[in-house]
């Protein structure tokens, strides 16, 4: 039997601001969503927070809206909803990215909250309590050193969420709510490269959702795709979102990588792939994003899988996106 | 710590309980209501044994806490079987062999059925996806996949 969970106290706000309340009032207490993430950590030891604040009965979380500028998607949404919502058909990356995220029940529950806020994640670190203790533990949580990077000072666990990067690709800012106000940040400035301290959120700041520019343009395409040890239900050893903008010069790329670091990274190509471009050309852009995706990950020995495989296979993949939503652009415009 | 009071329906049947914050929904069906069927393999949500449906929608009862359950509609693998007669899709488990050790049994059962109400007429590779959460360590899959296509074709024809 696995270890059961440490004592706490329950706490359920029907509103954002009870529990922004809560949260300001429990200094030492934790959100919990859908429960998919913390939960499993806390049976490993991982925090033993006094009080946690269920997310669950606060209706407001939940809406996914129009709004006059784009979309709105609240923090409770659960990635099931996500995965079969009409209004996502626009936004390819974020439908594909939420299909693929765990299995069918986890995403019954799992919040896009939850998994923007996700721990990051590391060999030494989702193991149990025993298991860490025997290893002396670790820099990310009661330990002196980090396995991975044993002269460095800082933890190199790894941010694998996959929904991240398909919005960071779509221009996604998310809005964060403490009893004091509220703030609104591109996504990509949610994150910090420290595997133990990656995100910007304050203890009694929760996230209300995420805005997305609107994205009708029939042209503009995007995709999600990851490799993992188990193909049918796994964390990404490295994850790809990639969206193509059609504009004067030709096509434009804008990518963004999850498990390759401690923060989800976003890399806008500097140029654009001209539309007149022969074949000899068009392969001579697309070595070059290869070789840049290369240069702009840093995955590290946190998995069983060894970092450069991921570095080639990261590569390879944005290669093959990029690839595929090019050609499939240009049919789009010979056929229109 | 002092108790919280919880009002459920499981499997049809209005059912009250006390359990503590730290309390997973897998703990209470077993500990607690002697629900036996939903298994614990791992309580960190790898595995599926403790699959059971939470308003319609299949969970990992694991990764559940019990008093989330407030006013929720729980089915459990008991509640499968009618009046003494199996569900088609347990049925077919026993006709075609789709479990050795059984352990893995009831959690698949349950998603399968979550599966056939949403969709009917499966393809294998449906199937193969909407069972991805549920390890089993004996047969294989095949004989589980054979026996779920199986089942859905009996629903079907019956209906
Ligand atoms: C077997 C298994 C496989 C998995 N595979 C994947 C995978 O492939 N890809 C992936 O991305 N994830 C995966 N997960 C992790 C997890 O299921 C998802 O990331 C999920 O989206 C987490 O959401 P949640 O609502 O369950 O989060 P919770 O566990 O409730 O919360 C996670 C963290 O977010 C915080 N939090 C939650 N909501 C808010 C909010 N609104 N404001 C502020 N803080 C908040 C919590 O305090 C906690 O720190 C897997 C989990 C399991 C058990
Ligand atoms: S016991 Fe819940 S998933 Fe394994
Ligand atoms: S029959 Fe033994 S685990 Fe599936």
């Amino acid at each position: 039997m696995s270890a059961p969970l440490p004592e706490f106290t329950l706490l359920h706000p029907h509103d954002v601001d009870a529990a922004l309340a809560a949260a300001k009032a429990h200094p030492e207490a934790r959100f919990v969503a859908g429960g998919t993430d913390l939960l499993v950590n806390m049976r490993h030891g991982i925090g033993a927070p006094d009080t946690l604040i269920s997310l669950s009965r606060i209706k407001a979380l939940r809406r996914i809206s129009a709004t006059d500028d784009g979309l709105f998607i609240g923090a409770g949404v659960t990635l099931a909803e996500l995965a079969r919502h009409p209004v996502l058909r626009h936004y390819e990356a974020i439908r594909d990215a939420a299909c693929v995220v765990a299995g069918p029940s986890h995403r019954n529950a799992a919040t896009l909250g939850g998994n923007l806020c996700l721990d990051t994640r590391c060999l030494y670190y989702n193991q149990s309590d025993w298991w860490r203790h025997s290893n002396g533990y670790c820099l990310k949580y009661r330990g002196e050193i980090c396995h991975v990077a044993p002269r460095g000072k800082r933890c190199r666990a790894a941010f694998c969420g996959d929904m991240a990067p398909a919005l960071m690709v779509h221009g996604a800012r998310i809005e964060l709510a403490t009893a004091d106000g509220t703030r609104h940040l591109p996504l990509e400035a949610f994150y910090l490269e420290d595997g133990a301290a990656h995100l910007v959120l304050a203890p009694d700041e929760i996230v209300t959702g995420v805005y997305l520019p609107p994205n009708d343009a029939d042209s503009a395409r995007s995709a999600y795709t990851k490799i993992r040890i188990r193909q049918a239900i796994d964390f990404p050893l490295a994850g790809v979102a990639l969206a193509c903008d059609p504009v004067a010069e030709g096509l434009r790329f804008r990518l963004a990588f999850t498990g390759t670091n401690a923060r989800p990274v976003l890399v806008d190509l500097p140029e654009a792939l001209d539309s007149g471009a022969n074949d000899a050309t068009r392969d001579d852009y697309f070595n070059g994003l290869e070789k840049l995706v290369q240069r702009s990950v840093s995955p590290q020995r946190t998995t069983t899988t060894q970092p450069h495989y991921r570095r080639l296979a990261v590569a390879a993949m944005a290669r093959r996106l990029a690839v595929g939503l090019a050609a499939g652009s240009a049919a789009g415009s010979a056929a229109g | 710590m002092s108790k919280t009071h919880v009002t459920t329906t499981i499997n049809g049947t209005r059912t009250e309980f006390l359990c503590e914050a730290n309390e997973t929904l897998l703990t209470v069906l077993r500990d607690r209501l002697h629900l036996t069927g939903a298994k614990e393999g791992c309580g960190s949500g790898d595995c599926g044994a403790c699959s059971v449906t939470l308003n319609g929608r299949l969970v990992a009862s694991c990764l559940v806490l019990g008093v989330e359950a407030e006013g929720a509609e729980i089915t459990t693998v008991e509640g499968m079987a009618e009046g003494g007669e199996l569900h088609p899709l347990q049925q077919k488990f026993l006709d075609l062999a789709a479990l050795q050790c059984g352990v893995c049994t009831p959690g698949i059962l349950v998603a399968a059925k979550a599966l056939l109400e949403k969709n009917p007429d499966p393809s294998e590779q449906e199937v193969r996806y909407w069972l991805a959460g549920n390890l089993c360590r004996c047969t294989g899959y095949d004989k589980i996949i054979k026996a779920v296509l199986a089942a859905a074709a009996d629903l079907r024809g019956a209906a």
